[in-house]
């Protein structure tokens, strides 16, 4: 019964990630040409013109059409960030773990370093002085995400190192690199996967609010620069604002919903509250 | 008493290093951006060439990036964190002046999402599995996939612009001439959204942590014996299972200080609350380095406190904490 509940909740997240993905995948398709052009009277109501279902903002532009963008570069930004954050944290993780010692202690001090330093104030400042593109978006995400990773790694490279497999390589005389790219990373890597989820989201919010601030692409439609832009007109439009943060709670509760079934799903403890 | 002061030492040792990772990768991040506080400086006040060349002399910028960092440490050490170029005043002085109001803003934000998410989580925590376990855990994650700000505009469209209840913005009425309690209470009102919509996103944390942890101790053996011997329900879940569920907790807020700090840069941008936050995002928009490594560094001083204050409590609350040699 308890099963049945959490896979409902999984599944529940699942679909709403695919139907998430499948628009923003589809979107050239759908609304072909820029979002960010001029399509339509300014101010529309939502739900009053069928061709603007969701409206037209303060200069005409269509709101569906911006939401269906946003949902690409929110998708895009959120995903390689967390994989660039997940890749370096475990390669560092794994270094840190299997070289010990010094290496390890100097490695270990650069991560407390990154994780003393809030996240978004890092990316603040990295965007701030690389100037606003998706690239830089992602890195700067990417620098403050890491860390995480890198101590789970970490970690799982600890417990793995003592197992008999491990000592069994040794004493076969695999190269040392062999060892640990073969038979320890593959073993660490689940547990690193198993915050997947929560990296993914927090990335997603944290590229939300820099376009919030206009630290986003400016070619870009975003749902951070959206809600930002409807602000100007809140008193009047508060819809304006209100749909694309709409968007941005059900992707992020989406991936929250699927990284938990995932968890529960193959039993992996989480190393990491 | 001993063993936390042992801890103590311990912690500020080891914070020593973090901190100068901080302050050198701090220094050369901002020192990669295009131009400097003279063309910022320019750029808004206007000037020849002459007046630049003067100003960088003046400023140091003519020497070498290692050079300029030795200059910057040398100053640390005397807790001189430089000159803003906006403000044309010490950095440390803007700080000190920003900071209680971001503390003020994060103990309350940090007060009301524990209270809460604690007692949701007990209420959750109760009857794991239930139906109104499920509805709460829920509830609360939607809440967790809320990006501040735009909970802060929603409660902004509802109870400032349509219900007229309470301010929008600002910390308190500006030349109000309020004193005393009427000023407390004015700011007490300023800090409402504000503090709402930054309590409530990190709510759902203790709220899961508390229900998680309540749900493992359901199984110790303990439990299953005060059931046997016909405690009352309420009692099982209040005094036995609710109490040993607490200390984790307590490590939460540690974790989260970091998170909220990092929150608080949008909300007090929103709200316009003068803080920490809204100094660095005012120290990006206008280029001002100084104020923004000042603003960072601050930040990483804040975490490494909160902690160490978070491990010293938990160490009261756990005597097994800190007796045995390093973790």
């Amino acid at each position: 019964m308890r099963f049945l509940s959490r896979y409902g909740e999984f599944t529940a997240g699942a679909a709403l990630l695919i139907a998430i993905a499948l628009v923003a995948l589809t979107a050239p398709l759908t609304f072909p040409g820029d979002p960010l052009a001029i399509a339509g009277p300014p101010m529309l109501p939502p739900f009053a013109d069928s061709a603007f279902p969701f409206g037209t903002d303060r200069l005409g532009r269509d709101v569906l059409a911006q939401l269906v963008h946003g949902a690409r570069t929110s998708l895009l930004v959120g995903l390689a960030a967390a994989t660039t954050a997940m890749l370096f944290g475990s390669l560092v993780g794994l270094a840190a773990g299997f070289a010990g010692g010094l290496v390890d202690e100097c490695l270990m001090r650069l991560t407390d370093a990154f994780q003393t330093v809030p996240a978004f104030l890092l990316a603040l400042a990295f965007v701030s002085v690389s100037g606003p593109s998706l690239a830089t978006m992602v890195l700067a995400i990417a620098l403050g995400a890491w860390p995480g990773p890198a101590r789970i790694a970490r970690a799982e490279v600890l417990s793995i190192r003592e197992r008999d497999y491990v000592a069994g390589a040794r004493v076969i005389g695999m190269h040392p690199l062999e060892i640990a790219l073969r038979e320890i990373l593959p073993n660490a890597l689940p547990p690193v996967l198993s915050v997947s989820a929560i990296i993914v989201a927090s990335a997603i919010l944290i590229e939300a609010a820099l376009s919030f601030l206009g630290l986003g692409d400016p070619n870009r439609v975003t749902w951070g620069s959206m809600i930002a832009e409807g602000r100007a007109v809140l008193r009047t439009a508060p819809m304006l604002s209100v749909f694309p943060g709409i968007a941005l709670v059900l992707t992020v509760l989406g991936v929250y919903l699927v990284g938990e079934g995932l968890v529960e799903g193959t039993a992996v403890r989480r190393g990491l509250s | 008493m001993n063993r936390l002061l042992r801890l103590t030492r311990r912690r500020l040792w080891t914070a020593i290093p973090v901190l100068m990772i901080v302050v050198v990768g701090g220094f050369f991040m901002l020192e990669a951006a295009p131009g400097d506080a003279v063309d910022a400086y320019v750029g808004a006040i206007g000037g020849d060439a002459e007046l630049i060349e003067s100003l960088r002399r003046d400023w140091g910028l003519d020497q070498s990036p290692l050079h300029r960092l030795g200059l910057y440490l040398w100053s640390l050490a005397h807790l001189d964190l430089g000159m803003s170029v906006t403000f044309s005043r010490p950095v440390r002085d803007i700080i000190l002046e920003r900071l209680p109001n971001t503390l003020l803003l994060m103990g309350s934000a940090t007060a009301l999402s524990f209270a809460l998410g604690s007692l949701l989580g007990i209420v959750a925590g109760a009857r794991p599995g239930s139906l109104r376990d499920r509805t709460l855990s829920i509830a609360s994650l939607a809440l967790y996939a809320m990006p501040g700000f735009w909970l802060g505009l929603v409660l902004t469209v509802i109870f400032s612009v349509h219900l007229r209840w309470l301010p929008g913005s600002g910390i308190e009425t500006i030349a109000s001439g309020k004193t005393g309690l009427a000023r407390a209470l004015d700011i007490a009102r300023h800090l409402v959204l504000p503090v709402t919509s930054l309590g409530l996103v990190y709510l759902a944390l203790y709220l899961r942590v508390m229900r998680s942890a309540m749900a493992e101790v359901w199984r110790l053996d303990f439990v299953l014996a005060t059931r046997a011997r016909g405690v009352p329900r309420r009692r099982i879940v209040l005094r036995h299972v609710a109490r040993n569920a607490l200390l984790p907790l307590v490590t939460m807020l540690g974790v989260q200080a970091a998170a909220m700090l990092g929150g608080s840069v949008v909300v007090e941008t929103l709200f316009s609350v003068p803080g920490l936050g809204r100094l660095a995002q005012e120290a990006v928009s206008s280029r001002d380095t100084p104020l923004l490594l000042g603003v960072i560094l601050t930040s990483a001083v804040l975490v490494i406190l909160v902690n160490l204050a978070v491990d010293l409590l938990y160490a009261t609350l756990d005597p097994r904490v800190g007796t045995g040699g390093r973790t």
